[in-house]
């Protein structure tokens, strides 16, 4: 399936679709929300897409701890690098958004101190990668902490916003927005929109893996 | 040496089963940690002075406004002071285990062993630092806890939790080249939302809320240490491979 192009023609359709039906299509009128409630498509998709795609990458390293290759080490390291970047693109929206509806870059809530947490911990990622110059053991390593990381911060970020007070949509009581999209116009844009991101990313990250792996074919020419 | 006392485990005839070998392996490794760092009490009197001399740094440094710390920057400062304690005493776990020393115990005992035993003793170890922490803490600062119990089960809680964390981190960190820097930077970000549950709990407690308020916090933190132990002692044979 990932040889294959339908779902590269799927993501550009979805994405344009997302781009063009989020701007231009009805949704609700709501006040001091107005006319950013679009942001959704953009921002909303971002966290699903990086979810998707940080679990993928930990999948790969426990694969990579079972039969160790390196292919499985770089897959496991370019889906975290995408994961990264569309958690900052995540950040990034939503901390545009809440300028305009709460009036401020950033406030203490549990949701944005989890994205924040989850940057810190592939941050950390990065640089525990970039400590080691033996490959097996960077390789080995950092899946080892990939993994811990994830399943010791993630089923929080996913418990704790439910548990706290919140300005942010689905926590403490605040409804998210099936609440406000009665008529299920906005669920038209946005699960295409979910899928469309995530995809895009997948393709970002097979691009990066691809390079990565035609560098290392070309250092090993050198060497050899 | 107390590592001599290892090759008791041959002892143990191979009919027993595996839990109970594994039982006892983790308590001589447990033993021996203990008795190493009997022997040499510089490191251990060094962290309590750390603790000491930290708590003292933070009076000094409020007790020049005059007057008594808030209770929720109380609250913030006790746990700080155990996050930077904690880190520092587990840092030097498997930092001051040498090479050849690694080698012998990897013939000796399965990993498992050495994982948990490594968790029982922080625990412990952590356990009587914090106790030591608090009680200074307390003397200098003031005690406005109003149900001490409860945040007394809670400091244990975190004990158990810094400890399972740090312990395969510190493991991780180990294998590193700058060592240091890495365990603070791999271990914070995953112990911020433990901390946040703690600092939860441990506010409950100042305020004296009855139990049922963070019996919800005090779950969640079980599950967590459970969940950190689980993946530590699963995770930990692929680290000591190599």
């Amino acid at each position: 399936m990932i040889k294959s192009n339908w779902w590269k023609v799927l993501a550009v359709v979805l994405v344009l679709y997302t781009a063009i039906a989020g701007l231009l299509m009805p949704v609700p009128r709501l006040a001091i929300l107005n006319e950013t409630i679009r942001n959704l498509y953009f921002h909303v998709p971002m966290w699903f897409g990086m979810t998707i795609i940080l679990t993928t990458s930990v999948v790969f390293s426990v694969r990579y701890l079972r039969h160790p290759t390196s292919r499985l080490d770089t897959l496991s390291h370019e889906f975290a690098k995408t994961g990264i970047l569309m958690g900052l693109i995540g950040l990034a929206t939503g901390s545009i958004w809440a300028r305009f509806t709460w009036g401020t870059w950033w406030t203490n809530d549990p949701k944005l101190n989890g994205a924040a947490i989850a940057m810190l911990i592939y941050g950390a990622y990065l640089v525990l990668r970039s400590s080691f110059t033996d490959e097996q053991q960077r390789a080995r390593v950092s899946a080892i902490y990939n993994i811990f990381a994830f399943s010791a911060a993630m089923p929080l970020f996913f418990i704790l916003p439910r548990l706290t007070d919140s300005l942010h949509p689905g926590a403490g009581g605040n409804p998210a927005f099936a609440r406000y999209d009665l008529d299920s116009d906005m669920r038209l844009v946005f699960y295409p929109a979910v899928i469309g991101w995530t995809l895009l990313g997948v393709w970002i990250t097979q691009l990066a893996v691809r390079l990565s792996l035609l560098k290392q074919k070309v250092y090993e020419k050198q060497l050899a | 040496m107390a590592i001599r006392e290892l090759g008791c485990i041959f002892a143990v005839p191979f009919t027993t089963p595996v839990a109970v070998q594994l039982l006892r392996e983790i308590w001589y490794l447990i033993q021996k940690d203990f008795r190493l760092e009997w022997r040499q009490r510089a490191a251990l009197s060094g962290m309590l002075l750390y603790v000491g001399s930290t708590v003292f740094v933070c009076y000094m440094s409020f007790a020049l406004r005059g007057g008594q710390l808030p209770v929720p920057a109380w609250n913030a400062l006790f746990w700080i002071i155990l996050l930077f304690t904690a880190v520092n005493a587990v840092a030097k776990g498997f930092l001051q285990e040498s090479r050849g020393r690694q080698l012998y115990y990897y013939a000796l005992v399965r990993p498992q062993a050495v994982i948990l035993a490594k968790i029982g003793y922080n625990a412990m170890l952590l356990l009587g630092l914090s106790t030591v922490g608090f009680g200074v803490y307390a003397l200098v600062l003031g005690n406005p806890v109003q149900d001490v119990p409860l945040f007394v089960s809670n400091v244990l809680l975190g004990a158990l939790g810094f400890a399972a964390t740090l312990t395969l981190v510190s493991g991780i960190a180990a294998k590193a080249t700058n060592s240091h820097t890495l365990m603070a930077v791999l271990g914070f970000p995953i112990m911020i939302p433990m901390l946040l549950m703690l600092i939860k709990v441990s506010k409950n407690a100042l305020d004296g809320l009855e139990w049922e308020a963070s019996r919800g916090s005090m779950l969640t933190l079980v599950a967590l240490n459970l969940i950190v132990g689980a993946v530590s002692y699963i995770l930990f044979p692929f680290l000591w491979r190599s």
